[in-house]
């Protein structure tokens, strides 16, 4: 348990929400289970943001031991790599990489397959060696060891259609966790004509999130979104930040948002 | 005069497989002006891929019309390839049918009983395919790059393989001693009455021109791969071999850029110091790829194995969407500028002159490369492990890192990070904010 002063103060301002940082754990002398690296757009982005305390409200419903960098966190550099910046990228991962050492964290959980990619795959060769695993995985895993049940009926029959974040599926080949967690909530499952393998992407990734496109006929996520619609969704489970938006754009597009919510699947898992 | 045939035979074979070696002999020589790149790693795991992707075919049944009616010619040019062998003996002996004289009737009647039906199925296929290309009008077949060359050189490959095909089954059909064996000729024995009331001079002649026909259309064929989008049939296995076996998520990490990192992250290394002196000679390293020399050797491997199938494109979401990135154009750029260095190394005794054009630009323009999202769906559908993303990846790298070109847009994002460690413009010290919002 954490006794501090200050994460008392914090968990009654917060809802009960408990986010103790690896500088308190340090102080304590003690090692969290996990660390929670909760990303820029988790950190920053109003949507995200929700996605962020869904996922804290699911770890500490399962009692689980974790902590976060808080302001010692920066940007991954996984969207400088991707524009081309491969000196950004590497600045960014050779400071991460110093802080997460100097903690010596063993195992990181992220909510964002940008960041679980990058440090999962492009972090070990500039000397970041961790167990990385995504929210839908860690999920899976609670749910498995029966450290955290879901009891609640609220998606019972209710019609979810699952969209492959690329950077989990393809890029990881992660399909199944998302959907064995979304199973678990008794929802109706249903896949778009393009899934898993060959899911089309939202139109976020590559850096686009933070450019217009280039000229064409239509934006990608609006395509997407009608693979998505032609499942006849209630509810449209994401498991990526940007993804999200993207999506909720698409919907609001196609002036379908009274009608379907688009919802991280720790935001599903924390209501259910 | 006896040997005439047998010497014309082997001239004509000498001369077919020589120019093909040299044209071969050309390809190494481009591909190797690309920079070295060591895939001797997971060799299991790459033999695996080979057997399963390349022998197997596995990612062409993903779509399941052209992937079953590829295996059937893929299969039929394997197996029906074995009579070759026979064809060659015969050429430079004299011989004929050494097979029906040696091998027992049974076993000789199967294997060109097989040839026939395969020859039969090919055919099927083959016209299915010309219909797909030319009266279906899958959208694939008809991207802006399939114009022309492209387009043309589709459809003489189709038909190539049907001349080949009925050759061999008149061939059969008008060789008298193999019908009269009443075995193996499965297809041919329902040929052979077109040619009733011929006399046996005629039927001989036939015979002759087919078999002569056969096996020089098989040589040019087998030149006109270097000319063409087919070379796949031979590339497809170093390619899928030498295709990466990580996670498609996994960009490389430039070297040249990790050891400036840690020069500038490292507080004892001293800003003033003198260069080595080897460091000196060294060339500055280009970061990034704006021609062909600058990519990887797999990565202009790639080019030449790539058969234009336009799977890539068919998935790509920017192409999807009306934007100008098409991953198969990537890959015919890349290999159309490397034959253009490629004759200019010819053409300039063994030396490339610089012709003041480059891949970037000239070929690929950076509104393509702009509209990469990254998502692997190209890499992911390519049968035979083509990954058009690296290239591009390349690309951006050298207009970002050489050329500071990126859209202004990305240059805010890039500058955020750098500034505060986040794409948007938010205090570093807020970062923890959300969990009392």
């Amino acid at each position: 348990m954490l006794s501090n002063f200050l994460t008392k103060q914090t968990i009654e301002m917060s809802e009960q929400l408990k986010v103790p940082t690896m500088a308190e754990f340090m102080a304590e002398g003690k090692q969290p289970e996990i660390l929670f690296w909760v990303g820029s757009a988790g950190s920053y982005d109003d949507r995200a943001k929700k996605i962020t305390k869904a996922f804290v409200k699911v770890l500490n419903k399962a009692n689980v031991e974790f902590a976060v960098l808080g302001t010692e966190e920066s940007n991954t550099g996984d969207v400088a790599k991707r524009a081309g910046n491969e000196f950004l990228f590497q600045m960014q991962a050779v400071m991460n990489i110093e802080v997460l050492n100097a903690y010596e964290i063993e195992r990181i959980v992220t909510c964002d397959p940008h960041s679980f990619n990058c440090i999962k795959n492009e972090y070990p060769s500039l000397g970041g060696n961790y167990d990385v695993v995504h929210h839908t995985q860690f999920i899976q895993e609670l749910i498995e060891t029966g450290r955290l049940t879901i009891e609640g009926n609220t998606y019972k029959g209710k019609r979810i259609t699952f969209h492959d974040p690329c950077y989990l599926g393809r890029a990881n080949n992660v399909y199944d966790a998302p959907r064995n967690v979304l199973k678990k909530t008794n929802a109706t499952l249903t896949e778009m004509k393009r899934h898993k393998g060959t899911a089309l992407c939202c139109g976020a990734g590559g850096a686009q999130m933070f450019k217009e496109p280039e000229k064409g006929n239509m934006d990608i996520n609006v395509l997407r979104t009608q693979d998505a619609l032609e499942t006849n969704p209630e509810i449209i489970a994401t498991g990526c930040p940007y993804c999200n938006t993207m999506m909720t754009d698409g919907v609001k597009f196609k002036e379908k948002e009274s009608e379907i919510s688009v919802m991280d699947i720790a935001e599903l898992i924390a209501d259910a | 005069m006896e040997y005439l045939p047998n010497i014309l035979f082997a001239a004509i074979l000498v001369l077919g497989i020589g120019y093909f070696a040299r044209n071969i002999k050309k390809i190494i020589r481009n591909i190797k002006l690309g920079q070295k790149i060591d895939a001797s790693d997971n060799k299991s795991q790459r033999w695996k891929n080979l057997a399963y992707i390349a022998l197997g075919q596995s990612k062409m049944v993903k779509r399941p019309v052209s992937g079953f009616l590829h295996i059937i010619v893929y299969v039929g040019f394997i197996i029906i390839n074995i009579e070759v062998l026979e064809i060659i003996i015969d050429g430079l002996f004299g011989t004929h049918r050494i097979g029906q004289e040696y091998l027992p009737t049974a076993l000789y009647g199967f294997l060109i009983g097989a040839f026939e039906i395969l020859a039969v199925l090919v055919l099927v296929s083959v016209t299915l395919f010309w219909l797909r290309r030319n009266v279906i009008k899958i959208k694939r077949f008809l991207s802006s790059e399939m114009k022309g060359w492209p387009k043309n050189d589709g459809n003489i490959i189709l038909y190539f393989e049907v001349v080949l095909m009925c050759l061999f089954l008149v061939m059969n059909a008008t060789d008298t001693s193999f019908q009269s064996m009443a075995s193996g000729n499965i297809i041919s024995q329902f040929i052979a009455p077109w040619f009733e009331g011929f006399s046996a001079e005629t039927l001989h002649i036939i015979e002759r021109t087919a078999w002569w026909l056969h096996i020089v259309g098989i040589l040019i064929f087998l030149n006109y791969l270097y000319f063409s989008k087919h070379l796949h049939i031979l590339l497809a296995f170093p390619n899928v071999y030498l295709g990466s076996v990580e996670p498609k998520g996994k960009f490389n990490n430039l070297e040249a850029v990790t050891n400036e990192v840690k020069l500038m992250m490292d507080p004892d290394a001293d800003p003033y110091a003198a260069p080595a002196e080897t460091a000196e000679e060294e060339a500055p390293a280009k970061f990034g790829a704006s021609d062909v020399m600058d990519l990887s050797q797999i990565q202009l491997l790639n080019a030449y194995t790539c058969t234009e199938c336009g799977r890539c494109t068919s998935a790509c979401p920017a192409n999807l969407t009306g934007k100008k990135l098409s991953p198969r154009k990537i890959m015919m750029d890349t290999r159309d500028r490397l034959e253009e260095v490629g004759k200019n190394i010819d053409a300039n005794k063994g030396e490339f002159k610089d012709d003041g054009k480059q891949l970037l630009g000239d070929y690929i323009t950076n509104e393509e490369l702009w509209a990469c999202t990254t998502c692997n769906a190209c890499v992911e559908e390519c049968p035979v492990s083509i990954n058009p993303l690296s290239i591009i990846l390349e690309m951006r790298r050298y207009l970002v890192m050489e050329q500071s070109a990126a859209p202004m847009e990305l240059n805010n994002m890039m500058t955020n990070i750098e500034n505060n460690g986040a794409p948007w413009p938010y205090n570093q010290m807020d970062r923890l904010n959300w969990k009392d919002e």
